[in-house]
């Protein structure tokens, strides 16, 4: 994993800002998809009332969580499901290692799930002597490169396609060079196909669970959660304790707006619904909370627990297209990650709500209405209250406050201000000050508005 | 406390106050002509739609493409000249790698996008429509619903282990967003809209 901790998201996206024309592209790229989005969007004239809706049925099944949970759950072990319960990420990991065990199993196939993630399951289970391989294209792609995904729904947006062809001739021995889509997706097929027909074990995340059938729903473009899941002889699957929604025909919302949303398709071509065993074999389902819970009781911020993972906000947000998701140092980046990761490490993580310019595109494109912009606004000032913003930032508003609170000192600062500006330039136009990193200082006016208005009043005013 | 308990603590303690369920409202699809939409959005997410009378139109259709050296499996009676049922149990699930095509009967489908809904029972394995090289899903044209709602209307608390929608051949746009069909499942997806 290339973690830096050290370096906070103005830093790494300062560092993505040094190719240029990279960054270009990668902007074009998501703008791209957003545009899919909109015309998907578009074309359905009931759209604001199919997110309202969506909005209102996540809500309420927020405001019943526990009885959904329990209802979820006896349904579900009705069905022959084995649920288990894990508080934390480390839980999550013990779990499904000791279900690894049991079977005897060494090797795993695992399709998307941003959950495992967040817990670092990949890591937990190498450590324990378990290979873990990614099926999904992107994700297998930057697992090869030893690197997290960029984006919750285009894992490898931000390599291009040679770099790919790269790492497919490192790893999977096609010849150096080809870097064309279709090849390197055939190999990745093949490659995969053995895997698929090899592991005794598969594990899946889930994007719906319904609390009155205890069946859940994984949603794939590429058929490789139903291809690990049905030839293993084990399938695990991991969710998230507010991926609950209360009824089958909520679904209907739901998978309406989820793929449209996401890459502008009408639905994705799987949408598989897990009801039951397969004949003869074990389906294990995790519930996780993993802090979810906590966020629940933040009233400005458990909106961001209504989250159906489709990536909208990201690929709107300028910040989120001009710094690339590695910037963000969490599973799951963009506007949405910034709300969630504080939450989990708010000292890690207090960078994020800042990586915003709080335009508010994406709440406007948030299938579920998730006010993300105010409650960036709102995780800020959380972050200075609790003193875990940027020193710099706290210095500079300090100083702010000095100046804005007394007249005297205002006016007395303009006129230094504007002498300096002036007299000597090159003292605020330097490196020095992050202010005039990427714009130029405006010319010093002749006089304060004050000075200009006590020289020009009439007297009768 | 078990884990289970704490979290079910936990959340009943930070959940807010109960609010209402929302009805889920009536919606209506635009186009009229359910056969015509339904076709025009499955040819867009790269399917192949073919309207035929009867089941020797299918395969008149199919062996343009297949000939009797390719393995071809499939359920439905009718077809059972040319397409062979034996392998279908769970213990032989792997031996299905190197079938080139399965065809399978549909539930209904749906004309907003195209998806059809299969389920186990008429699959009979779960692995069939995404192991197999190619997949053609027999579709009556009289079982065409407008909108997802309507699919779930139709579906309604109907029991099965396991259900899927099935919209358009296996695909991926994961490398710099470049559309390739035949991710890891099947590289194409014919669909046969039957009936008069």
């Amino acid at each position: 994993m290339k973690t830096e901790p050290t370096k906070d998201h103005a830093a790494l996206a300062h560092r993505f800002n040094q190719d240029e024309p990279r960054v270009n592209w990668h902007d074009e790229t998501l703008w791209f998809i957003r545009e899919k989005r909109d015309r998907a969007a578009f074309a359905i004239p009931d759209w604001e009332l199919l997110r309202e809706t969506a909005s209102q049925i996540k809500f309420h099944t927020l405001s019943n969580l526990s009885q959904y949970l329990a209802q979820f759950e006896a349904n579900a072990q009705a069905n022959g499901i084995t649920v288990h319960w894990a508080a934390d990420a480390r839980e999550h990991n013990q779990i499904v290692h000791s279900i690894l065990q049991q079977h005897g199993v060494t090797q795993m196939v695992k399709s998307k799930s941003m959950l495992t993630e967040e817990c670092h399951l990949n890591d937990y289970l190498e450590q324990h002597g378990i290979e873990v391989i990614d099926s999904d294209l992107g994700e297998r792609i930057v697992q090869l490169a030893k690197e997290p995904p960029s984006h919750i729904v285009l894992p490898c947006i931000h390599l291009k396609k040679e770099e790919i062809g790269d790492i497919f001739h490192m790893h999977l021995g096609t010849q150096a060079g080809v870097a064309d889509p279709q090849i390197l997706t055939e190999t990745a097929r093949q490659h995969l196909r053995e895997t698929f027909l090899t592991r005794k074990a598969a594990l899946t995340g889930v994007n719906f669970a319904v609390a009155e059938t205890g069946e859940f729903v994984v949603c794939t473009n590429e058929g490789n959660a139903d291809m690990g899941a049905h030839l293993a002889d084990v399938h695990i699957a991991s969710m998230g304790i507010e991926k609950l929604i209360p009824r089958r025909a909520d679904l209907g919302v739901f998978l309406r707006l989820l793929t449209r949303s996401a890459t502008g398709q009408p639905i994705t071509t799987y949408s598989s619904h897990f009801k039951m065993p397969r004949p003869g074999h074990e389906l294990h389902l995790v519930l996780v909370d993993n802090g979810r819970s906590v966020q629940l009781g933040r009233e400005d911020f458990r909106n961001s627990l209504k989250c159906i993972r489709c990536g909208a906000c990201m690929n709107t947000c300028p910040v989120y297209r001009r710094s690339g998701g590695h910037s963000y140092q969490s599973a799951v980046a963009g506007p949405i990650g910034s709300i969630l990761a504080p939450n989990l490490d708010m000292k890690k993580h207090a960078d994020l709500p800042f990586a915003s310019t709080l335009c508010g595109s994406c709440s406007n494109v948030c299938p579920v209405k998730i006010d993300i912009h105010n409650q960036l606004y709102k995780w800020r000032q959380v972050i200075v209250r609790e003193g875990y913003a940027d020193p710099k930032k706290t210095v500079g508003m300090k100083a702010m406050n000095l100046v804005l609170s007394s007249p005297k000192t205002f006016t007395l600062s303009g006129k230094a201000g504007r002498w300096f500006m002036k007299t000597v330039p090159f003292l605020v136009s330097n490196k020095m000050n992050p202010w005039y990193k990427h714009r130029e200082m405006p010319q010093p006016p002749k006089e304060s508005f004050g000075e200009w208005y006590r020289k020009n009043r009439k007297p009768h005013e | 406390m078990s884990s289970r308990d704490q979290i079910l603590t936990a959340v009943a303690q930070n959940q807010p106050p109960l609010t209402p369920l929302p009805e889920v409202p009536t919606f209506q699809l635009e186009a009229p002509d359910l056969v015509e939409k339904f076709s025009q959005v499955a040819v867009g997410i790269g399917s192949r739609v073919f309207r035929v009378k009867g089941y020797e139109e299918v395969q008149e259709i199919l062996f343009h493409d297949f000939k009797a050296n390719h393995r071809i499996i499939s359920r439905v009676p009718e077809l059972s000249s040319f397409a062979d049922a034996t392998l279908l149990e769970d213990r032989n699930r792997h031996q299905l790698a190197n079938v080139d095509l399965a065809i399978v009967e549909a539930h209904f489908g749906v004309a907003e996008n195209g998806a059809c809904w299969v389920t186990e029972e008429v699959l009979g394995l779960r692995v069939v429509p995404f192991i197999c090289q190619h997949l053609a899903i027999l579709l009556p044209k009289d079982r065409l619903v407008p909108l997802m709602h309507d699919a779930y209307a139709s579906i309604g608390s109907a029991e099965y282990g396991y259900g899927v929608f099935i919209a358009g051949p296996s695909k991926t746009a994961d490398i710099e967003q470049s559309l390739v069909l035949g991710a890891h499942g099947p590289r194409t997806l014919t669909v046969f809209l039957m009936g008069q």
